[in-house]
């Protein structure tokens, strides 16, 4: 079968607006364990803040596939 | 799954798109149901049930359904109205309850065996929820400190040089009335959105690697992803949990926002 790429640029474009919240994710959970070890007490308070961070930073990736798709 | 959005006549694997989201009438034509009403009126019919069911007989000594109602209660009442409000989020308990199990539910159908299609990745109801939370929210705050003060707290807080004001205002305007909104509605909508694409794709993809590719190749790539789906399915079942939850805690957050002093 002969090969062939058919696509669209938007999801490439969609691929390079994923690395900045992804990046922000990572920090977030490194800063949450990070939190965890020194303090396990404090495990509920952090988790929700911590989450809080997530879908805040993931907000920007979400609107990215949301335009990859919406923009032609 | 449909089968029209494998559409293969010997042209190779066409991916599905967001043609996949678009439902006929459930009934033939000429009726308006499809079946995204179909999960969400069911769905809030099950909601509804169980909670009444499990509040009808509230006894001292809980049965079972009362205390697996009681428990889920007192999760959004604990772990989000008393975290994120405090004590005076009390108040808000039931409309956060009713947002969550709501929200949790119609997420949950995405991964759910002969439903598979999570209702909240059409775009209205989580617009709805969205827009009810941003009017709830500033009816607070504006019941709390009038119109004007309202307005004057949020735009132009004390303790700032005055020409911050002319960057500020806009900004603290734009986005209390408008950004909040529509990040809580596109977070919700584009997850679920996002995640029964992939699991479509992952299902779609192995059943065509393994009936139309064929050969040795393609009936083992195939059969890893048919096994990567049921990986992805119970991934998708934690992510849409976890939106529902993260709804629900932003709208409890925005809330704690309007009923605090100072922002």
């Amino acid at each position: 079968m002969e090969g062939m790429v058919n696509g669209n640029l938007n999801m490439i474009g969609y691929g390079l607006a994923a690395i900045g919240p992804g990046i922000g994710i990572g920090l977030i959970f490194a800063a949450y364990i990070s939190g965890v070890a020194r303090q396990p007490e404090a495990r509920g308070m952090l988790q929700s803040i911590a989450i809080l961070g997530f879908a805040l930073a993931e907000a920007l990736a979400i609107i990215g596939i949301g335009l990859a798709f919406a923009l032609k | 799954m449909s089968s029209s959005v494998l559409a293969v006549e010997g042209e190779g694997f066409v991916s599905p798109g967001p043609g996949t989201f678009v439902y006929p009438p459930a009934f033939g034509e000429g009726t308006f149901v499809t079946k995204p009403m179909l999960i969400v009126i069911l769905g809030s019919l099950a909601v509804a049930v169980f909670f009444f069911l499990a509040a009808r007989r509230a006894a001292m000594v809980p049965g079972k359904t009362q205390f697996v109602g009681e428990s889920l209660y007192g999760f959004v009442r604990n772990s989000i109205a008393l975290d994120a409000i405090g004590k005076p989020g009390l108040k808000y308990v039931p409309y956060l309850a009713t947002v969550f199990f709501f929200l949790a539910t119609l997420n949950i159908s995405g991964i759910l065996p002969l439903v598979q299609f999570p209702a909240t990745s059409r775009i209205a109801i989580p617009l709805f929820l969205a827009v009810i939370s941003c009017i709830l929210f500033n009816a607070i705050g504006i019941k709390r400190e009038g119109l004007g003060g309202y307005f004057k707290n949020m735009m132009f807080p004390s303790g700032i040089p005055w020409p911050v004001y002319i960057l500020l205002a806009p900004i603290e305007f734009v986005s209390t009335i408008i950004i909040r909104p529509l990040t809580l509605t596109l977070r919700l909508t584009f997850n679920m959105f996002a995640g029964h694409l992939v699991l479509v794709l992952f299902i779609l993809g192995g059943e065509y690697l393994i009936f139309e590719y064929s050969g040795v190749v393609g009936i083992a790539a195939g059969t890893v992803a048919l096994l990567g789906s049921l990986v992805l399915t119970a991934f998708e079942g934690f992510v849409q949990l976890l939106q529902a939850y993260v709804f629900t805690l932003l709208s409890a957050l925005y809330i704690g926002g309007a009923l605090q002093d100072e922002h």
